[in-house]
């Protein structure tokens, strides 16, 4: 079986994406959100590897109305396991975790992370307290996945294992800080439009 | 412990004043009190970190949502969240306030926190972050709020070094 590639996946769910809050890793992963079609809610982070979760976490607290789904990777995560934990013990319903793990560290190089000598996201996740997690690998998989947890209203890592291959170039024409403060106005608009209550 | 629970009130009240309502912390003994009373709170979420960094994820996010956050980290927690403070915070001008208490100065005893005291503040001045110290209560509230005022119009990182004159009491 030809492994998942993920944006394959970003296809299969970027319909379920329209009415949530998206934070991504950078490299591959925000470039090819992009290529699939950049919205308003979506935040790319172009550095700070590690901390999408911990943005994700910041949003979802924040704003408790709001489904927030972080794009992660397995480089991106490994750089901050502690924060599975931050994120288990405040358990935001509102939160969806997904690791696309291509057991490498694609965007510089390709080298191989603990991943690929049999690390397992998921599991670690669910050690940290994380309520419900997968591992899936196929595109069908994902997507049902992806729609459970949306539908769960309940933490959840979902752990993707796709190949490693990505776009040719990760510099895209959106500049960091027009994204920055597009998505700040998105936050601020759908507070304003929120029912009263 | 003679931590000062006057003084940790009034920075307390002083970030409630600045409607603060996330405050992420990682414990140290001169933060014990302040973070109790962000525990304590209703109307404040405290977020225990398992490491400073997570703080400038969860503060960036909480400011892109329109929520006022404040940090309290040690100094030490400062040196550990310095990438984060560059690669997001700098990067995508992202507000922070940062409560740091500032160990290691004159009257240290401990003399592990002695390396970290000396690196605050040349750290702070190579990032460009704004910084002021804060050891006299009767400036507690107008410092912080000026801190949160300019974190907030110039959109980037600043510090109140939380010094031993008003932390800690002996």
């Amino acid at each position: 079986m030809e492994p998942m590639l993920r944006i394959d996946a970003l296809r299969a769910i970027h319909e379920r994406l329209a009415d949530c809050v998206v934070v991504t890793i950078m490299g591959a992963a925000a470039a090819e959100l992009q290529e699939v079609g950049h919205r308003p809610n979506h935040f790319y982070l172009q550095h700070a590897m590690g901390l999408a979760s911990s943005m994700g976490l910041g949003i979802a607290l924040a704003r408790p109305e709001l489904p927030v789904v972080v794009l992660d990777g397995d480089g991106s995560v490994l750089m901050n396991l502690g924060g599975l934990t931050t994120l288990a013990r405040y358990r935001p319903r509102n939160l969806t975790h997904i690791v696309f793990d291509n057991e490498s560290l694609l965007s510089v190089g390709g080298f191989p992370t603990a991943t690929s000598t049999g690390s397992d996201i998921a599991a670690i996740a669910a050690a940290a307290g994380v309520p419900h997690t997968s591992t899936v690998r196929t595109l069908s998989d994902f997507a049902r996945a992806v729609d459970d947890a949306l539908e769960r209203n309940d933490l959840t890592t979902i752990v993707a294992k796709v190949a490693a291959v990505g776009p040719r170039g990760f510099v895209t024409d959106l500049a960091l800080l027009e994204n920055r403060f597009e998505f700040a106005r998105y936050l601020r608009a759908r507070r304003a439009s929120a029912p009263a209550g | 412990m003679p931590v000062s629970v006057t003084s940790s009130q009034l920075i307390f009240d002083a970030l409630k004043a600045c409607d603060v309502r996330i405050v992420s912390a990682l414990p140290e003994t001169w933060l014990v009190h302040l973070i109790r009373m962000a525990e304590d709170d209703p109307e404040v979420t405290l977020v225990r970190l398992a490491k400073e960094e997570e703080g400038v994820g969860i503060s960036a996010g909480a400011h892109l949502a329109g929520v006022k956050s404040a940090m309290l980290m040690q100094n030490h927690g400062f040196l550990a969240s310095i990438n984060g403070i560059v690669s997001l915070a700098h990067l995508y001008k992202i507000p922070l306030l940062m409560l740091i208490s500032y160990r290691g100065e004159f009257g240290e005893r401990d003399p592990w926190q002695t390396q970290g005291g000396g690196a605050t503040v040349p750290l702070l001045d190579a990032l460009g972050i704004p910084w002021e110290r804060l050891d006299n209560p009767d400036h507690v509230a107008s410092k912080i709020r000026k801190a949160q005022t300019l974190a907030d119009s110039a959109l980037k990182p600043v510090a109140l070094l939380l010094c031993r004159d008003l932390m800690w009491e002996e």
